[in-house]
């Protein structure tokens, strides 16, 4: 099987590195205090954290033009912030704000930007792969250069709409990179006892005749080179792409769960492979100043911090938006 | 002025939307170089070319699911899914992501989108390819629902369907494809929500859709006969409703009769009897009466088949029973 391994990173630019490093602390900070926030029951209904799989959200971003579409899951925080949403309005609609993202119409699971090409995210698995083909083809036909690049987890690999989306994407030639966030769990099942292959996306990728492409999904450097190659295929013409990147959540599957299935050694094992401290270990020996690291740190403080009170500020919904935009007449009505 | 069937009628109305706007493609199986199975689609990958008129695998997920993200990003697709029952497969698409993600997302998405669908019974199929499923459509929020009962409102509600910014499920009665009528020439463009009298009478007033209303009208000729004389409403778009005629015409006449092809529980029926109880109650002069197929899946066998849905007989008979009772 032909895998790419993480390259050696010296093609990257320090300016790219440290934005990257600034985007991973920022989703590590914003995931940690809205998981405060539930605590204190500021935010209810559920959530799905991104802590310890913040170097693909920040490595595919830093790959993407502002034109390119982003389709997440769910488990959104992370894509969502990583393609330039301010962290007010995201905390806001986590806490059900009229300040929120979505007016608190949403809710975590649904945030969606479309200034910022964040085409929405979605919590039915493998519905937005076919979506993000759709837009795919959009760009296609109206050839403009735009890509969409598509995530999901590995528990999605084993529902219809994913099949069904890679073979369509494959025969229109689409300009469409679906990337699996493949942390070995489904939800509280090991993917691996529920599924045929060992390589949940990459080993089905010759099934549609793609390439089998693995990558360390905890390396950012890894991912943003993976990322370029891919989104430059599409957009160049070449169709679409499937990428398997190998990381772990640090926490449960969602606010509910302590995640308690998982042996100690195993979770041990994966935070010694922790993306955030691995990457500024490596900053530091490509000889940036732990100063410089640490103004970065201190600013993204800052920045949660502001962002947690301006949302907390933030008007309750009125009931207005109760009855608003079902329709594009911007109402509810479905009766005369 | 030419006679067009039913299923001719499809074509025309989506090449006179094709022709004035580049941004509504056509995709679905079979739709292209087949002309569609039902042939309501002949002729438009040969005007329109296979950029626009488009081919897809037996794929209803990906089908709707490239619907929705083109309609997302500023096409106006028009999408096929073959049987209406084939629904079943990729209703997450349709009642989950299409029909909700303008409201999640706060009016930052648009799905100016059309789904066509062959719908309902008559055709001896059995009970796969068969049921008709307006009531699954019309109870989701966010889904329009048209389903014209003869050629020119298939021109004209299809050319609505397609300019409106909203997803529409449109569906067609395939036991009328073969049914003609004169069909005017140019630009035709009708309205949605908007039912039609087409039989104005004094004694009831039967509300009908889709394949329903020619056996309506039929029923109500007979019935005239018998000296019952009724107003025949054909409702044409279930959502949004067009409550304003329907409530005026029951008013004038005192009675209600529904003729619906779906299955009895949930169908569009009950919630017109509903609206008509809550706010015309003292103006009825007796019971309203929904006439439907059973609650059952259809069977394949013509005897069968006829026996489930609506006949004219059995309109005449329902309506000449309780109008005498």
């Amino acid at each position: 099987m032909a895998t790419k391994e993480a390259k050696a990173p010296a093609t990257l630019d320090l300016e790219t590195r440290l934005h990257m490093y600034r985007t991973q602390v920022a989703l590590r900070q914003f995931e940690t205090r809205a998981y405060d926030l539930f605590l204190e029951n500021y935010v209810k209904g559920t959530s799905h954290l991104s802590i310890g799989q913040e170097a693909i959200a920040a490595g595919v971003a830093e790959a993407m033009r502002p034109t390119d579409w982003t389709f997440a899951t769910y488990r959104g925080h992370a894509h969502t912030l990583a393609r330039g949403v301010p962290m007010t309005p995201v905390f806001a609609e986590l806490m059900g704000r009229a300040n929120g993202l979505m007016a608190g119409k949403g809710g975590s699971m649904h945030l969606t930007s479309v200034e910022h090409g964040v085409m929405g995210s979605y919590a039915i698995i493998g519905a937005h792969l076919p979506i993000a083909c759709g837009a795919a083809w959009s760009a296609q036909y109206r050839g403009t250069d735009q890509v969409a690049v598509c995530f999901f987890g590995d528990g999605t690999t084993n529902i219809g709409a994913f099949h069904e989306a890679l073979n369509f994407a494959v025969i229109w030639s689409l300009p469409v990179v679906f990337w699996c966030e493949n942390n070995l769990w489904m939800e509280y099942t090991r993917t691996s006892e529920v599924t045929a292959v060992v390589n949940p996306a990459a080993d089905r990728a010759s099934a549609y005749g793609l390439e089998s492409i693995i990558v360390d999904g905890n390396d950012a450097d890894a991912v943003y080179q993976v990322a370029c190659d891919a989104v430059e295929l599409a957009r160049a013409g070449g169709g679409p792409s499937l990428i398997e990147a190998k990381t772990y959540r640090h926490g449960g599957h969602s606010r509910a769960d302590p995640g308690k299935y998982r042996p100690d050694e195993e979770i041990a094992e994966w935070m010694q492979r922790d993306p955030l401290p691995l990457y500024r270990t490596r900053l530091l020996e490509a000889g940036v100043a732990e100063e410089e690291l640490a103004a970065i740190d201190e600013s993204v403080r800052l920045e949660v911090e502001l962002a947690t009170e301006e949302a907390k500020a933030g008007p309750i919904p009125g009931e207005d938006l109760l009855l608003k935009d079902v329709w594009a007449d911007g109402g509810a009505a479905w009766r005369n | 002025m030419a006679q067009l069937t039913y299923r001719e009628a499809i074509a025309r109305g989506i090449a006179q939307e094709m022709r004035r706007d580049p941004s509504v493609v056509m995709l679905g199986e079979d739709v292209g170089a087949a002309g569609g199975v039902f042939k309501g689609t002949v002729g438009l990958l040969e005007e329109f070319g296979d950029v626009r008129v488009r081919d897809t695998p037996i794929s209803e997920q990906a089908i709707l699911g490239a619907a929705m993200g083109a309609a997302m990003t500023g096409l106006r697709p028009i999408a096929e899914i073959m049987f209406a029952d084939f629904f079943a497969v990729c209703w997450d698409i349709v009642a989950n992501e299409i029909a909700k993600s303008r409201y999640m997302t706060n009016g930052q998405l648009s799905f100016p989108l059309v789904i066509r669908s062959g719908n309902g019974g008559g055709l001896r199929f059995g009970a796969q390819h068969s049921q008709a499923v307006e009531n699954w459509a019309m109870m989701i929020p966010g889904l329009k629902v048209v389903v014209p009962a003869n050629a020119l409102d298939v021109v004209g509600l299809m050319a609505a369907s397609v300019r409106d910014n909203d997803p529409v499920i449109f569906l067609e009665a395939k036991g009328l494809y073969a049914t003609k009528m004169e069909v005017p020439d140019g630009e035709i463009v009708d309205t949605l929500g908007s039912a039609k009298v087409v039989r104005k009478g004094t004694n009831a007033t039967i509300v009908a859709l889709g394949m329903m209303v020619p056996r309506a009208l039929q029923a109500a000729e007979e019935l005239a006969a018998n000296g019952i004389d009724c107003t025949v409403v054909d409702v044409r778009s279930l959502v949004p409703l067009d409550t304003a005629t329907i409530l005026s015409e029951v008013s004038a006449t005192g009675r209600l009769f529904t003729v619906e092809e779906n299955p009895r529980l949930c169908g569009w029926g009950g919630e017109l009897a509903s609206i008509v109880a809550e706010e015309l109650f003292y103006d009825l002069d007796g019971p309203i009466v929904r006439i439907t197929t059973p609650h059952i899946p259809l069977p394949a066998a013509d005897v069968l088949e006829d026996l489930a849905i609506p006949s004219v007989e059995r309109i005449v008979t329902t309506v000449h029973k309780s109008m005498n009772s």
